[in-house]
Order: C-alpha cells, then structure tokens, then sequence
C-alpha cells in the first residue's frame, strides 16, 4: 500500500541499479587504522590510549565526554603508532592511528546466546551507550540520547528508515534483504529500549523485495510488539525525518522542533541492525556496511568495511579507478560531502563512498535566478530557496532572515532543480551559520 | 590509471557542497524547448499567411538576438545569445504584429523588448515585465495604423464567404469588415454594423458563431496576428511544454478557465443568444492560447509559488474579460499580462507556500 506523500520533492536518476543486489562482501583488512574522535554529532571523545599501546579489536580507545557524545573502539588490534591531526571528512581533528597486528580475538562473536526477553531496558541503553552507536544513515547522532527522550515526552512510535531515498546508495537495501530477522530483532530490542510496542519501517517502493523479505519475517516470528512495514512513493527526500514521519504518520514535526515532539523516534536501518549486535553480543561499532559506487571505480559493491580504512585502501581493494573521477563523495550525491583526499577514512556516518564522472556531477557557473519557482515547486519544506538565496547572494542576510533558513533540511532539492545551477542550500547553509554565529 | 588505484590520490578532485548532482533542464534546454513549441505554430504561420510572415518572425528574431548581443557586449557582461531567451523575445513579438506589419516596425519592436524592457532592468531574471509584451504595447502605441491594418486576406475564404453569401445577404462592404480583421474585432463591429446593414443581433450570432466558425477558430484559419491564430497547434505546444516540465498547469488552466467562465456568465446575463458559443470563441481568438500558454507563463514575470500562479492566472482573466466586453480594444491578453507582471512582487510578498510544521 502506497500513502500520500509530502510536499515537494524530486526525482533525481536512481543509479542504484549499479549495486542493486550485489550481496555483501569483505573489504581487506586495513594495515592502517586511521580513528577519528569525533565521528558524531556532539562532544568529541578523548583518546584513552598512548602511543605505542597495544590494543585489540574492538577496545575502548576513545571516551565519550559528556551526554551527546559517543564511545571510540579500536577497529583492528594492533599497536598505537601516533595520535595526531588528520583530516576527515568532518575537520582535521586528533585521530588514533593503529597499525594492524596480532590475532583477531573477536570476544564478541562468541556470546550469542543472549534473549531479547533477558535484557532490562537500562542494560540496552548501557550496551548501546558503550558500544559507541550512533546513527549511521548520516547524521551520526548518538543513539543512546535519542533513546532516552526527556521524561515530559511520552514517545509512542518508533520509525525505521529503510527509505534510503539517496540516489546511487543501496546498502540498507541491501542490509534488509540479508538480514531481515536481525533487523526485526533489532526492532524489538530498540521498542524495549523505548518501552513501547509499535514500530513501523517505511522503506521506498523501489526496494520491495526488501519490504517482502522484511514481511516474511514478521509472518514466521509473528513478534508481540506491533511492527509493520509500508511501502512508500520513491521520491527524494523520503528518507528525510519530517518527511519520513509525515509520509507514515500524518503528523508534521513542528517547525524548529525534534520528531519526539509529536511522539516520534526515528532509527536508521543500519543503526537497529548496530543496537541488535551491540547488545546481543557486546559489539561495538568498529566496522559498518557501505556502498561503493559511481562510474569511476571498477568494481563497485556493497561492502563491509572496517571504521578507520582510508579511500585509497578502498579504492585498491575495489579493483582500482578507471580514471581520474571528477569527484569523490563521502554518502549520497544529494547531502553528501565531496572530499578532495583519498587519505580521509571511513567514519561511523560514512553510507557510501561515490567515484563519480565528470558526466555523473553538476559542473558549471551559475546565473542569476530566473524566477522559474521549481525550486519552491521541490522544497519539502515549504521554504523560498530562490529568494534566500538571492538575499544571501547579495549579502542581504536581514532579508534571508525572515524566509525561515532554519527551517531547511539541507536535502538540496532546491539546488538539484535549478536550471540556473545556484547553490540554493549552499546560500540556505550560509544563512545559518549566520544565525549560529550571532547567537 | 587504472593499473595502479593509489596514483589517484593525485588527481584533482572538485570540492563543493551538496547536492553533487543536478537535473538536466538548463535555462538554454529550457529556452529552446519553447522556441520547439513555437515551432507548429510558426510553421502554420506561414502555410497561411505566406512567406511574408516567415520573414517578419526571422526579423523579430535576429533583431532581438542582435539587441542582446550589443546591449551585452555594452554593459560588458557574458554574451548569452545562446541561450535561445532572445530568440523566443523575438519570436513573440513578431507573433504579436499582424502578418503584412511593415519590418522595420518588428526590428524596432524587439530592440525596444531586449534593450528597454529586458536588459536595462538587469537582463535575463531581472525584468519586470513580460519584454515581447511590453513592446507590442509600445508597437501599438507608437503605430496604431500599422499594428491593426496589415491583416491577411484570405482568397475565396469557402467557409466565410458561403456563409455570409448564402444565409446572409450581406453586401460586400459588411463582408470585407467582418473577415478582414480578427475574429473579435469582427465581433465588436459587428455590433455596429447590425443599424447599418439592417441584420439581426441573432444572424451576427448565426454568422459569427457557428460550429463551422470555431472549427475555423480552433484550427485557425482566421486572421489575426501572425502567431495566435492556431489555437489548436497553440494548445500542442503548450502540452509538449507540459510535458517537459518547461511550464506548469496553473497559469494557462486559470486564465483560460477565467476568461471561459466569465465570459459565458456575462453573455447568459444579458440574454446574447447561444452564450456558450460566444465564450468558446473567445477562448479560441484573441491570442488568448498564445498569451496564456507562451507569455502570461514567462517564468521571470510570473509568481514563482503554485498559489500565485493561480492567482496570477485568474487575474489575467478577469482583466482580459473586461478589456474585451468594456474596453477600447476588441482583445485584452497582452494588457492583462503585463498589468498582471506588475503586480507579480506583491503576489509572491503575500502568498507564500505553507511552511512544513506550522
């Protein structure tokens, strides 16, 4: 069943087709660990390790300081060679540097006869907290704070994004399909975390086989809580939290508001199928699925991969470049990050790493705004991408100021149907730092 | 290259912010897809009015493609002649000039369009008004004998002359008045004609309104001005800029559906015999598909949110209706758009879309 969608939106070419079903494999272990600090929103985590310590797989190496911050583990075991600035696709920032050596002990594969039914809400929390999840759609935003909402918000639904509504992207497609009953699981230990019983995952109707493998699931388990899955329109931003929350719920999220405000938390694919494995197996978040793809690398897939393996390493493991990409993109072509060093590791966040063509990428100056108004025909949001931006372009931040910059998503809707090629959310973006800044 | 995947660690990478990708539709895709949808009815253009029109829209267009140049070149600013927005300036303002229009007139028509109207405000995206628009009202101003005589005459027009001859009796004099000039200036003489010539208001209506007549009307082998006698062919460029996701809905369904509506209102108030002919007549004539598919759309002149474009378009239509059954002119569509253009900034200030969570 198909629900009305929200407001605005785009249809940019999927291009998922170039990974689309492509079952997981292993990316090589890295024989350099580069572990940023901070791969999250938040306070960074403090480095608990000196040079020259030896660690294991999966140690706390970095401590999270404060509530909204999250844990850093070592992603393979091996010594400590520097812990220094490096860059990220974030900022340059201090980054555990290991060299890989001795055995994989891997304690947490072997403790799988934990039940869902023996885990208090508070040891869920726990494990989630030290295992260092954060959510792993994009954002990163530690999962345990969303998990534990202020006590005058009474949450009654949980939401699963399998939307993943980013053009080129397939890995949760792909997570689903190969893992639909961890995934229900953890839903259910997520619903237990919460202390509430529905839960519904909206998943775009470009992947319904995903959704079938995920129904199949819920018919053979036949799980307590009440969990359903919908099919949703395939429309960009689907996968958006407000948009996503709308689409299945009915409910807007209030201007400049949070999800729970309207009884809502909202969990990446990836990131309930993280809670299932820290909790059930105390495994931290030392590695994560991605997708490898564009037209500039030769053997595009969907891998696992361990946290801290730079580009380059990925780039040889996946077969090489076929040429000089014009750019490299660290998660979806829509919000993604261009990066311009292939030294920058994978982080927590990190969905997918693109090599994309010259022809696969928006190129060229921009014009002055002719007033066509696709790019308020696109806004989810209700917003006047042109107009903001030409204030911002014309340093008028006064006047961008009252067009509601903060409420921008930053989907780039606005900017992907331009016909004049104006970085409308870039001028949007410019407007709230401006705002922050003044604050 | 790809024997070694490390050496890309050297190659230039482009840095910029989200998104990394973009729709295809560019302002010069964007530009020449109209001048496509032009194209039926050009071509139409010149199968009936001959070669003479061919000659007065290649005269609009250069002319304005020239202004562009010049004016740019002047205000040293990137000539962007490609872009196919002077070409559909000019375009339109020959489509606006009756078919034997003299040519310096359609020159002087697009130099005032481009340079006065479109790049002394600022150029592409800046100007206020419509500039094919602005300059047939500046054309109509400056040369009104030129910009309503020129009408082609059909040779043994079978439809028209039969009519007339046959149910009629019209002398030769009325005939000449009635089918030389465009449809609704027939209709507004007609009036006048109806002491003269001894004919009753229900004859005129026979004559001027009869299914045969919008058959004419809908295919458009009428006068007029070069570019807004085939509705039909009008109407298939509009949809193929539909299509193409060039234009949307809301301008052309709310100025037509506004002239339709109020117009068979006003007809059936006043007791005019087969109102609904009259309206579907003046839908079909007039330049209204011209106007309301190809100028009141003009992306720069018009409200940017879906709301305003409704408004704009109904506005366009109430204008336009009492130009016609009020006014001075026997047609209203240009002067409706471009006193609509105006009011284009107050528009978008007040309707603006429904912010997401309020």
């Amino acid at each position: 069943m198909i629900f009305s969608s929200f407001r605005g939106g785009i249809h940019p070419p999927e291009n998922k087709h170039i990974t689309e079903g492509m079952a997981f494999s292993n990316l090589v272990i890295p024989k350099t660990c580069y572990i940023p600090m901070q791969q999250h929103i938040g306070a960074p985590a403090r480095p608990i390790v000196k040079v020259g310590d030896i660690v294991e797989e999966g140690q706390l190496i970095g401590e999270a300081t404060g509530f909204v911050s999250a844990n850093v583990h070592a992603s393979v075991p091996g010594k400590v060679v520097d812990i220094t600035e490096t860059l990220t696709v974030y900022q340059k920032q201090p980054t555990v540097i290991i060299e890989a050596e001795g055995a994989f002990t891997s304690s947490h594969a072997l403790r799988d006869d934990r039940k869902i039914e023996d885990i208090t809400a508070e040891e869920i929390f726990v494990k989630i907290r030290s295992a260092g999840i954060v959510g792993l759609g994009g954002a990163a935003f530690p999962t345990s704070v969303k998990l534990s909402p202020p006590s005058e918000t009474a949450i009654d639904t949980l939401i699963v994004n399998g939307a993943e509504c980013e053009p080129y992207l397939t890995v949760d497609d792909m997570l689903m399909h190969t893992f639909p009953r961890q995934i229900i699981e953890g839903i259910q230990i997520t619903l237990k975390a919460l202390g509430i019983k529905k839960a519904i995952v909206g998943v775009e109707n470009n992947k319904i086989g995903a959704v079938k493998a995920l129904q199949k699931v819920l018919q053979e388990v036949k799980p307590r809580e009440d969990i359903s899955v919908k099919a949703l329109r395939t429309k960009y931003p689907q996968g958006a939290e407000k948009q996503l929350i709308y689409t299945l719920t009915g409910k807007e999220v209030p201007s400049r508001g949070l999800p729970m405000d309207v009884g809502i938390v909202v969990q990446n694919i990836g990131t309930v199928f993280a809670i299932r494995e820290a909790v059930l197996f105390d495994k931290p978040l030392f590695e994560r699925y991605i997708t490898v793809s564009g037209k500039m690398i030769n053997k595009p897939g969907n891998y696992k991969v361990r946290i801290g393996t730079r580009i380059s390493e990925i780039v040889e493991d996946c077969g090489g470049l076929k040429g000089d990409p014009a750019k490299i993109i660290i998660g979806g072509p829509m919000c993604g990050l261009s990066v311009h060093s292939m030294d920058i590791p994978v982080v927590k966040g990190t969905s997918g790493i693109l090599f994309l063509s010259r022809d696969e990428v928006n190129a060229g100056d921009f014009s002055p705004c002719i007033r066509c108004g696709k790019c308020v025909a696109a806004c989810p949001m209700g917003l006047l991408p042109c107009d903001l931006g030409t204030a911002v372009e014309n340093n008028r931040f006064d006047l961008a100021n009252n067009l509601n910059p903060s409420d921008c998503i930053m989907c780039g809707s606005c900017s992907y149907s331009c016909p004049a090629n104006r970085p409308l959310s870039h001028f949007i973006k410019l407007a709230q730092e401006r705002i922050k800044q003044k604050k | 290259m790809s024997e070694n995947g490390n050496k890309g660690s050297n190659a230039l990478l482009a840095v910029s912010s989200p998104p990394h990708i973009r729709v295809i539709n560019s302002i010069p895709s964007i530009m020449w897809t109209v001048v496509i949808a032009l194209l039926p009815a050009m071509a139409f253009s010149v199968y009936s009015f001959g070669l003479r029109a061919a000659l007065v829209l290649v005269t609009g267009a250069v002319s304005a493609v020239i202004a562009e140049a010049i004016m740019q070149f002047l205000l040293k600013k990137p000539v962007t002649v490609k872009d196919g927005s002077a070409v559909i300036t000019g375009i339109l303002v020959a489509m606006n000039v009756p078919p034997q229009a003299p040519l310096w007139m359609v020159s002087i028509g697009s130099f005032f369009a481009v340079i006065i109207v479109k790049q002394l405000f600022g150029g592409l995206g800046f100007n206020i008004f419509n500039p094919a628009l602005a300059a047939r009202a500046f054309m109509l101003a400056s040369w009104p004998v030129q910009m309503t005589t020129g009408w082609h005459t059909f040779q043994g027009v079978s439809v028209l002359a039969g009519n007339v001859q046959n149910t009629m009796g019209l002398p030769e004099k009325a005939f000449d008045a009635l089918t030389q000039a465009t449809p609704l200036a027939a209709f507004k003489e007609g009036a006048k004609l109806l002491g003269e010539y001894n004919i009753t208001i229900q004859q005129l209506s026979d004559f001027l309104f009869s299914p045969q007549m919008l058959k004419t009307h809908f295919m458009g082998n009428m006068g007029g001005c070069i570019g807004e006698t085939s509705a039909m062919l009008l109407l298939l460029g509009g949809i193929f800029m539909l299509y193409r996701k060039v234009i949307t809905w809301h301008v052309p369904v709310s100025f037509i559906g506004t002239v339709g509506i109020l117009t068979l209102a006003y007809y059936n108030l006043i007791g005019y015999p087969s109102p609904h002919m009259v309206a579907l007549s003046n839908i079909l004539s007039g330049g209204l598909f011209l106007g309301a598919f190809f100028m009141a759309t003009d992306m720069v002149t018009s409200p940017v949110t879906g709301k305003g474009m409704l408004l704009f378009g109904i506005g366009c239509g109430i204008i336009t209706f009492v130009i016609r059954i009020w006014g001075g002119y026997p047609e209203g569509v240009s002067y409706s758009i471009l006193l609509m253009n105006a009011l284009v900034p107050l528009i978008d200030r007040f309707l603006k879309p429904k912010l997401f969570g309020t």
